[in-house]
């Protein structure tokens, strides 16, 4: 017999005398939401220690540069909505000083941002190698918490959920930022 | 392995460790409450958790179906492999098949549990560790010792070392002059771990999730290392549990909540990458997975063990378990240390097999503390009381084990009142010889010995023993009840 199917057999075997009726699982959970999104996920970005930016659409460009600051090398995605002077992919991302990213959404109570490497996204190594990421989020992608999130996800996409900047606590439970992915994160949220 | 009890023994006269231990544990203890604090439906997630994973587990051949045929429309390669060598033997044949000779590994139970890098270098494969925790551990030829934080038992000096000695035989040296801070010693792991990310040609991966209906695999993180290890290279082969699948992407939604506030006490973990097979032009173009049983199947057949198989490794049960405080996870002597160890094992490996499985259902005062703390609502208490049972049962036959033979004769002296009234008598005349010679006093005054001949001595060498009282309830309420 086939490693498949041994211990499909023996998961068969296993189960034979369980009661195999689904049991209802409570789902009040996903109707939470807090007040304020916004101001909610701008002070729990913050609480990451990233640094957070709020602007108008007009206002983006200059915050992108100051976000940027010295940065000289720097990766823009194609389908980046504004004109920031830069390339769009690299074989040689280690190169790099900084990437200018956005994101399919913002997740409030948790201050997450999520990237499903769509336009103006790039794929998933460009927002990790480079030690500087700015990330520009429009204020109306910004849901309440986790359950809103996973709902407006297409699975088919690969998905980057970041919260803060990389980040361990595995020497005497110390937080040290940035270990292998960036270590400046820099989320600029546009007013609608 | 030593059986638990003698390796707790060696671990207690450790000062150092158990420094390490308190503080570590009490610090994610208290993160833990905090944010857990914050979310008014937390009850409610962990009745969702446990049951969508029940309910996942009671057709739990129909899932794994679901999940084969979504990973293979998505491009991806399914493997099935029974136990531990077989599992390892899948992963091997697909480095040889490239002709690669060294692999970067995330951080993984599956992976620890089967010993898949002693089998790879075998097979002369060199499987890196990229987690930093993970990195301590590899250097400084040690195991780990807690589910999240596996070099929990080392402080910084001793990190310090570790890389200092081990650093160059393995790639980048440490830098020269290298101190103790935090911030150095990870910056000195990021330089030394990059070499190995940019130029890796495949990556072995476990999977905190795998999503029936989309083929999705999800990997929680902190460090970036394993999104390099997700994106970098080629070829990236998972070995996922078959207790990982949940059926569907939104199901995520309780576990995406559950588990970062459970485990390092944060509101969602630095990174959390979610993949579907392979996506043309972005990350690895050739993906495999590893479904592995290794004992699965047969927990999953213990009707009242199965729920271990709900656990999502959070380790929220190992910090607040006041033996795993103090013995710390090497003397569980698996991956799998603390509470949830001390049940997964057994349930795993079959009762009966080794001294050092059977006696980890005991290394427990069974508080109910990890009931409590289980975000999946995992009944590690009863399935304690339930696997000593078992472990009793498995050892009828032969020589009576000297609890037996202790069992047996407390159950003749107390099924007669006559004979338990001449005990207690005795116990009068214990606690009058007790009192003058038992040199320790217990909190609230009461005298005990610390050691007794044999074979008394089994169990006062780990515990103390109080001076009986100085005469029984029933000589006490025949007096009138007065004091």
């Amino acid at each position: 017999m086939s490693a498949r199917e041994e211990i499909l057999a023996a998961v068969r075997g296993a189960l034979r005398e369980a009661d195999r009726t689904e049991a209802p699982v409570p789902r009040g959970y996903r109707t939470v939401t807090p007040p304020d999104v916004v101001d909610l996920f701008a002070e729990r970005v913050v609480d990451y220690r990233a640094s957070l930016t709020r602007c108008t659409a007009a206002e983006l460009p200059d915050a992108v540069r100051a976000a940027l600051g010295p940065a000289r090398k720097v990766l823009v995605p194609d389908g980046f909505p504004i004109e920031v002077a830069g390339s769009a992919d690299s074989a040689e991302l280690d190169t790099f000083d900084a990437v200018v990213t956005t994101a399919a959404l913002g997740i409030a109570t948790t201050g997450t941002l999520v990237l499903d490497h769509g336009p103006g996204q790039g794929r998933r190594a460009l927002s990790l190698v480079p030690d500087v990421h700015v990330c520009v989020l429009r204020q109306d992608r910004i849901v309440p918490g986790v359950p809103q999130a996973v709902a407006a996800l297409d699975p088919a996409r690969p998905q980057t959920w970041i919260s803060g900047p990389s980040a361990t606590s595995d020497i005497e439970l110390t937080r040290v930022e940035g270990v292998h992915g960036p270590r400046t994160l820099h989320v600029i949220v546009v007013a609608d | 392995m030593p059986a638990f009890p003698e390796a707790a023994r060696k671990a207690l006269a450790d000062t150092q460790l158990r420094r390490n231990l308190a503080h570590a544990t009490g610090t994610i203890r208290a993160k833990r409450e905090a944010v857990v604090g914050e979310v008014a439906e937390w009850e409610e997630l962990r009745l969702a958790g446990a049951a969508i994973k029940d309910n996942t587990l009671r057709r739990l051949d129909e899932h794994l179906l679901t999940l084969e045929a979504s990973l293979q429309a998505r491009g991806a390669t399914v493997h099935w492999a029974r136990d531990a060598a077989e599992a390892c033997e899948i992963v091997a044949r697909i480095a040889h098949g490239h002709g690669i000779d060294e692999v970067v590994k995330v951080k993984s139970m599956a992976t620890q549990e089967i010993g898949l890098n002693e089998a790879l270098a075998a097979h002369g494969v060199t499987a890196w560790e990229t987690d930093l925790a993970e990195l301590i551990v590899q250097l400084g030829d040690d195991l780990p010792s807690h589910i999240l934080v596996p070099a929990i038992h080392r402080n910084r000096a001793e990190i310090r070392e570790v890389f200092r000695r081990g650093m160059a035989d393995a790639g980048r040296p440490a830098p020269p002059g290298l101190s103790d801070e935090p911030a150095e010693l990870a910056a000195a792991a990021r330089l030394h771990l990059r070499e190995k990310f940019l130029r890796a040609r495949m990556a072995v991966s476990g999977a905190n999730f795998a999503v029936a209906e989309s083929g999705t695999l999800v990997v929680v993180e902190s460090e970036g290392n394993g999104r390099m290890c997700l994106t970098l290279p080629e070829v990236l082969v998972s070995v996922v549990g078959i207790e990982k699948v949940v059926p569907t992407f939104a199901d995520l939604d309780v576990f995406l909540q559950l588990l970062p506030r459970s485990s390092t006490g944060e509101r969602m973990n630095p990174y959390t990458s979610t993949w579907s097979g392979v996506t043309p032009g972005d990350g690895p173009q050739e993906m495999h997975v590893v479904l592995l049983d290794n004992g699965r199947t047969r927990a999953l057949a213990d009707e009242v063990g199965r729920q271990a198989l709900r656990c999502i490794r959070c380790s929220a049960c190992l910090n607040v378990c006041p033996v795993y405080e103090r013995t710390g996870g090497h003397a569980y002597g698996s991956v799998y240390p603390g509470p949830i160890g001390a049940i997964l094992n057994p349930l795993l490996k079959g009762v009966g097999v080794d001294e050092q499985t059977d006696s980890l259902p005991y290394a427990s005062t069974l508080c109910g503390a990890c009931f409590e703390a289980c975000p999946v609502r995992i009944d590690i208490p009863e399935v304690l009381v339930h696997l000593r049972a078992k472990v009793v049962d498995a050892h009828r036959e032969g020589v009576p084990k000297p609890e037996a033979v202790a069992m047996k004769s407390a159950a003749w002296l107390l099924s007669d009142a006559r004979r338990l009234g001449l005990a207690e008598r005795g116990l009068g005349v214990a606690n009058r010889a007790l009192t003058r010679f038992g040199r320790r006093v217990l909190p609230g005054g009461r005298r005990a010995l610390g050691r007794l001949p044999w074979p008394g001595s089994l169990w006062t060498n780990a515990r103390d023993l109080p001076a009986p009282p100085r005469e029984s309830f029933r000589a006490w309420w025949r007096k009138g009840g007065r004091p």
